[in-house]
């Protein structure tokens, strides 16, 4: 499969401040993408440097094979919602769409009016005037509307309310059934993008700490509880990412391929929410490179 | 494109042409009638056949309209609103209500966009301070005419007529405009333009005008009370001007056009009272003599040239700016 995205060693600093780092990733065509992290993780760096509102201080990110906004043809590829939903105040939501029409050659007209329709947007309204929700609505029209091969959304449902927020996942979601949409969608309710996402990329203080395809994520990951011990003692293809100990039990999540035969341990399998927090919650991505040292030591350092 | 920045654009589009309207309706009146009472009062007459006691008359004639020559200083802060009110929202509004994610992110390159809004808006202020020069110059041309109102070179009367305005103009817009990019906030990129735009425009005024054309220096004898005839010529700029002995001690400054009387008395050590034979021996005695510097009224439009170009070539240069930042740093 080819990549919509693809980041190599990708960083991003502000001054002496790194709001990401030595960023590698791969989004695959025809992926919906949940870009998980904390606030200042680095999810908008990331997204506006896929959409060339900024230019990477390191490294390389190629967006539908080509560099980001490099031309109109290159902006016309690509739709891009940014945080809040940014609108002109005073522009009605029919001059919204005029907008679009006039600075978007690849415009489907028929689309947003229909989209504005079912949605109940009355055309006259000015977008100031807009709740969060119909703003968000009406931003992601103009972005669907100009027909991109890929979808960036930085935080589309962070202001709207529960049942505005599953409208909005719904339309998105038809819309991308429908157009054969790539779409990155970052959020920190790990519910929606459980909802939506069939991708994950976990941020961490600027650095990727998990990415891959939701189901093998869960596949390779696996709670393990039983008398407590040295987790150093664990085979070598168990990767401990998170411990927790008592006095008599110690429980751990672990990133390995192969079933757990000790008979000692509980397994249960993991939910995606555990899963992201655990690797949220660790300082060091080391996992990404593989190196059981540094993780066994991390471990080793939380016993009591 | 073209669309968009005209419809963010048409409201102050809408008040600037009431604006010119109402300035239109005003001087056009006013001008007929300034017109026609300096054909009337014989004013006209009296300086075109080289009378050379038209004082009077003069004195009458640019006290009718005095009250409003006022416009001319709202033609001075013009450019300085522009560029506060056109120039530094352009692009600092966006940047402020984050609008600029959703319009750099369309189907149009950020050069294109910053192209046609700097073109649109750009071009809608040099329209006006050209329109609004163009009517007060043709405004205030019986006034201009009258010699004693003073040289259409000095500071005050210059900056008021002509093409410089849309020099000015042009200037403080790419000004406010640049101001807005590398601010990022509306308030204080206006605040920013007005202080840059004054502090730009009496640096060339007083430190540059002056010396864009060398100087003509005059030195001449003391032709006492005869102020028509000195030869600093009718309507020229001077710059500086003093009165020096024979030893070359300056003696007094300022009044270009000859001693005053007072000036005399203290030189000559005598009452202000005694009579010309007195003072004209006198200054014969020390060697009195004028020495000015000055620039001929002839030319006005070489100075009205170089400063307009001066002007757009600083505009130009910001304009290059703009491009090159918006290319460079974004987000």
């Amino acid at each position: 499969m080819t990549a919509a995205l693809e980041a190599s060693q990708l960083g991003k600093r502000y001054g002496q401040r790194w709001a990401l780092r030595d960023c590698s990733l791969r989004v695959p065509a025809g992926s919906i993408v949940g870009l998980v992290g904390a606030n200042g993780a680095g999810k908008s760096t990331l997204l506006h440097l896929a959409v060339g509102l900024l230019a990477p201080t390191s490294g390389t990110i190629t967006v539908l094979g080509a560099k980001p906004a490099a031309g109109a043809h290159q902006l016309a590829r690509v739709g891009f919602v940014a945080q809040d939903a940014p609108l002109y105040p005073g522009l009605r939501v029919a001059e919204h769409l005029r907008l679009g029409r006039r600075l978007n050659p690849g415009w489907d007209a028929h689309a947003a009016t229909a989209r504005i329709q079912r949605l109940g947007l009355d055309p006259r309204q000015r977008a100031g005037h807009l709740s969060g929700g119909q703003r968000a609505q009406l931003a992601l029209t103009l972005a669907v509307a100009k027909r991109p091969e890929l979808l960036l959304l930085d935080e589309p449902v962070a202001s709207l309310d529960p049942l505005a927020r599953r409208e909005f996942l719904q339309r998105l979601m038809e819309t991308v059934v429908d157009q054969h949409l790539t779409v990155v969608l970052s959020s920190h309710l790990l519910a929606d993008v459980e909802r939506v996402c069939d991708h994950l990329i976990v941020l961490a203080a600027g650095e990727v700490v998990l990415a891959g395809e939701v189901e093998e994520l869960l596949a390779a990951h696996r709670v393990i509880s039983g008398p407590a011990r040295d987790p150093r003692r664990l085979p070598a293809d168990q990767q401990v990412i998170q411990a927790s100990h008592t006095d008599r039990q110690t429980t751990l999540l672990v990133r390995t391929t192969r079933p757990i035969l000790d008979p000692a341990w509980t397994v249960s399998d993991v939910g995606l929410e555990e899963l992201v927090l655990a690797y949220m919650s660790r300082s060091t991505p080391s996992l990404q490179s593989g190196d059981p040292g540094a993780v066994l030591h991390d471990a080793a350092e939380v016993r009591p | 494109m073209i669309w968009l920045s005209w419809r963010q654009f048409r409201v102050q589009a809408l008040v600037a042409a009431v604006f010119l309207a109402a300035l239109a309706a005003v001087l056009g009146v006013t001008g007929l009638r300034l017109a026609h009472f300096y054909d009337s009062s014989g004013i006209g007459a009296c300086t075109a056949a080289g009378a050379t006691d038209c004082d009077r008359l003069q004195l009458d004639f640019l006290d009718h309209y005095h009250s409003l020559r006022v416009i001319g200083s709202l033609l001075i802060g013009a450019p300085a609103i522009i560029g506060a009110f056109w120039g530094a929202p352009l692009i600092a509004r966006e940047l402020e209500g984050g609008t600029h994610r959703l319009v750099w992110t369309q189907s149009v390159t950020r050069a294109r966009w910053l192209a046609v809004k700097l073109a649109i808006v750009g071009a809608a202020s040099v329209v006006v301070a050209a329109a609004f020069s163009a009517l007060f110059t043709w405004w205030a041309g019986p006034l201009d005419r009258v010699a004693a109102s003073g040289s259409r070179l000095t500071p005050a009367i210059f900056d008021q007529r002509g093409i410089v305005p849309v020099g000015y103009a042009a200037f403080a817009f790419t000004l406010g405009v640049t101001a807005g990019l590398l601010l990022r906030r509306t308030l204080p990129a206006m605040a920013t333009t007005l202080v840059g735009f004054t502090a730009v425009r009496m640096t060339i005024q007083y430190g540059v005008r002056p010396h864009l054309l060398a100087p003509v220096h005059v030195s001449y004898p003391p032709p006492i009370y005869d102020q028509a005839n000195s030869p600093l010529g009718t309507n020229a700029w001077v710059i500086s001007s003093k009165v020096v002995d024979a030893a070359g001690h300056v003696v007094a400054t300022g009044d270009p056009a000859g001693f005053s009387t007072n000036t005399l008395a203290a030189a000559c050590h005598g009452s202000p009272n005694l009579p010309d034979t007195f003072f004209q021996q006198c200054a014969d005695r020390l060697g009195l003599h004028n020495v000015a510097t000055l620039q001929p009224a002839s030319r006005y439009w070489a100075f009205q040239a170089w400063e307009t170009a001066i002007f757009l070539a600083l505009a130009l240069a910001l304009v290059a700016f703009c491009f090159w930042w918006t290319s460079r740093r974004t987000a």
